[in-house]
């Protein structure tokens, strides 16, 4: 019995002293399990990568599984903040996700950093002091899609994306900048896995183009099919449906298509360079944007800690507008509803040996920032 | 719109019922003899699909993949049989229900554990590639085409097996009366393994041979099946004959209803809304037919009266 309570003490006293010694905790929902964790394995992986080169044992990360279910988002968000005391909170992949959960976080003063989603409401009217996104606003990629379209004269594209919020943000940002006509837009249903009645549409309507943004296991269904279909016009895309991780399942299909993207791996950077190197020796594969983004999340977050300690918000929060860590994307900084302002590139498909992977062929846009800006009131 | 493309979105349709046809064959077998719900019916589907992109990325070939698909998930079935499923047939319907659903997480974590969680590649043999011209000037993937014809020949065989054969006879006698059949001399429970794996088997076919045009992934067999479900329910649980017209019924539907109902609305709508609208009903499509099918006939097109 006295040993039981003397080993309870010791376990008590060795976790105080855990928690005295990890200063800032930082939690992380993000997509483990099901349909879409290899997004969600990827910003972990990226994450965490930087936290374990930086060497702070000052830095505890609490890591959860939303399994992109918003429910379970939303209850361990609130067990991070009420019983974990999270200080910094980051990881979800998703936009709907991000709506039901980052709101909630930062009016209960703890700040949140998206590595991913950036849906519009909260770039917009709904922008928060405590929110900063680091990776895009929605609509970004899709901009950079139709600037390109228009640089490249098509004139007459064909656009679809799946039926709900991120892929009417999607068409509306590549509407935004194209300024050729339209030869069909279609919705289709989200998740669909077979693409034959829209391919035959695309074949019939006389387009030159054809714009998609179909997320994930979509976007392979439907490369696969148009490739095998015969219809050979080219194809534009953001960079989601042909990202690292998915790209080998894709494999001949996506050869030449040209997707947008704020990163890759060839930016020629220093920071860029020690990160694949990094992220190759550790995990043993390519890393994809959504790595590049988890590690660029992470390199922000110790940016400021170096400058402010996180329990003085005002001193933290600026540490964090300031921006000043090496982005693996080269030149970095946010707008003013702390988005980020900064070079969309458009990148071919290519393979290299047996791997299928990007290369950039020009720059989309420069140093963009949002159309929603403007409507944040901070 | 020409006569050509909606022949070309016809067949679109028709490929697309042959697939749900496979998935649905095995599930209404599998209501209609042991009275089970299998929710696992997707995660089958996708274990074929998995053992046909892993055998085809060892050895090359597709025939391969496709006997693999068959063999894996066959096995997995009959192995879930025996383990699980077995002690659910007298159970009510939630508690297989609560059964199966906790298969599907297995499988899909199981899944995960031993491929990773990024999609596999499975493409199209060289073989059965690229369009092919058909007579009246329509190009049309010969894959597609070739997926039509296996869909078709597999339900040759099965209206054969059922109507033609001692274990179809025994299939047919279990689904009217499992006590009098059992009473006759007959390994029900052996029989019983054996719909489960023959459906299992079927399931997997159908993941082979979709996953080669569409991704592999982990979770890719959950929507399929609450289509196979409303396909079953359309046809009457447990025909085989319902099974079929009824897949054929919703592929079609599905897909022309995505193609004409936006055009329709953009008779009388701006294009941005009509769009919109007409996916969204669209997508509800085929839940309608289910719901005029039911109120018509409410066992399904080819129910018992039982």
């Amino acid at each position: 019995m006295k040993a039981i309570k003397t080993l309870a003490l010791a376990t008590a006293v060795s976790a105080l002293a855990m928690a005295a010694q990890a200063d800032t905790k930082i939690g992380m929902i993000t997509t483990l399990s099901g349909g879409g964790a290899g997004l969600g394995v990827d910003v972990r992986d990226g994450f965490m990568l930087a936290i374990e080169k930086a060497g702070r044992d000052d830095i505890e990360v609490v890591i959860e599984d939303d399994q992109r279910k918003p429910e379970t988002a939303v209850q361990l968000a609130d067990q991070m903040i009420q019983s974990e005391k999270v200080d910094i909170m980051t990881g979800i992949i998703w936009s709907n996700l991000a709506m039901a959960v980052v709101p909630a976080a930062t009016a209960q003063g703890v700040f949140y950093l998206s590595p991913n989603a950036g849906p519009s409401a909260l770039a917009g009217k709904r922008c928060h002091e405590n929110y900063f996104n680091v990776a895009w606003q929605n609509d970004n990629l899709h901009e950079a899609a139709g600037a390109y379209a228009s640089a490249e004269g098509f004139k007459n594209t064909f656009i679809l994306a799946p039926n709900y919020p991120a892929g009417k943000d999607a068409l509306t940002g590549y509407k935004r900048m194209y300024k050729g006509d339209l030869a069909g837009e279609i919705y289709t249903k989200l998740g669909q896995t077979d693409y034959a009645a829209e391919i035959a549409q695309i074949r019939a309507s006389g387009a030159d183009s054809v714009f998609f943004f179909l997320p994930g296991g979509m976007g392979i269904s439907f490369l696969k099919q148009y490739a095998d279909s015969g219809v050979d016009l080219p194809v534009v895309g953001p960079a989601f449906s042909f990202d690292q991780g998915i790209l080998q399942a894709v494999g001949a299909a996506a050869l030449g298509v040209k997707n947008t993207s704020q990163w890759n791996k060839d930016l020629d950077n220093a920071a860029n360079a020690e990160f694949v190197a990094g992220f190759q020796e550790k995990y043993g594969r390519l890393p994809s944007l959504y790595a590049s983004q988890g590690y660029d999340t992470a390199n922000l977050i110790l940016s400021a800690l170096e400058k402010a300690d996180v329990s003085d918000k005002d001193a933290f929060r600026a540490a964090l507008e300031a921006a000043e860590f090496a982005s693996v994307r080269g030149e970095f900084k946010f707008g003013p509803n702390h988005h980020p302002i900064q070079n969309i590139y458009v990148r071919e498909v290519i393979k290299e040996g047996e791997v299928f992977t990007n290369k950039i062929i020009a720059t989309g846009l420069e140093m963009r920032g949002d159309a929603y800006a403007a409507e944040c009131k901070m | 719109m020409s006569i050509l493309l909606i022949l070309e979105q016809v067949l679109n349709g028709l490929q697309f019922g042959v697939m749900l046809f496979l998935m649905a064959a095995g599930l209404t077998l599998v209501f209609g003899v042991m009275g089970l719900i299998n929710l696992a019916h997707g995660a089958l589907y996708m274990v074929g699909a998995f053992a046909a992109a892993a055998v085809a990325g060892l050895t090359g070939s597709f025939l391969l993949a496709l006997v693999a698909s068959l063999a894996a998930a066959a096995a997995a079935g009959a192995i879930v049989e025996v383990a699980v499923i077995r002690r659910l047939y007298d159970r009510d319907h939630l508690d297989q229900v609560l059964a199966t659903f906790a298969l599907i997480l297995i499988f899909s974590e199981g899944t995960r554990w031993i491929f990773g969680s990024f999609p596999l590649f499975l493409d199209v043999p060289d073989y059965l590639s690229g369009p092919v011209s058909l007579p009246g000037g329509i190009e049309y993937p010969l894959y597609r085409l070739t997926i039509i014809a296996i869909g078709l020949v597999v339900a040759a065989a099965l209206f054969w097996l059922i109507a033609r054969t001692r274990i179809g006879i025994q299939i047919r006698a279990g689904e009217a009366d499992r006590e009098m059949i059992a009473a006759l001399g007959v390994d029900i429970s052996k029989l019983y393994t054996l719909v489960f794996a023959l459906g299992a088997a079927l399931a997997g076919l159908a993941g082979a041979l979709v996953g080669a045009i569409q991704s592999v992934q982990v979770g890719m067999g959950e929507p399929v099946l609450i289509l196979a479900f409303v396909v079953i329910v359309i046809g009457g649980i447990g025909s085989i004959k319902g099974a079929l017209v009824g897949a054929v019924l919703v592929g079609l539907t599905d897909t022309l209803g995505k193609v004409f109902l936006p055009q329709f609305f953009g008779l009388f709508l701006e294009p941005a809304s009509a769009t919109s609208v007409g996916a969204s009903l669209a997508s509800m499509l085929i839940y309608i037919l289910m719901a005029l099918v039911l109120l018509v006939r409410p066992s399904g097109l080819y129910g018992g009266s039982t």
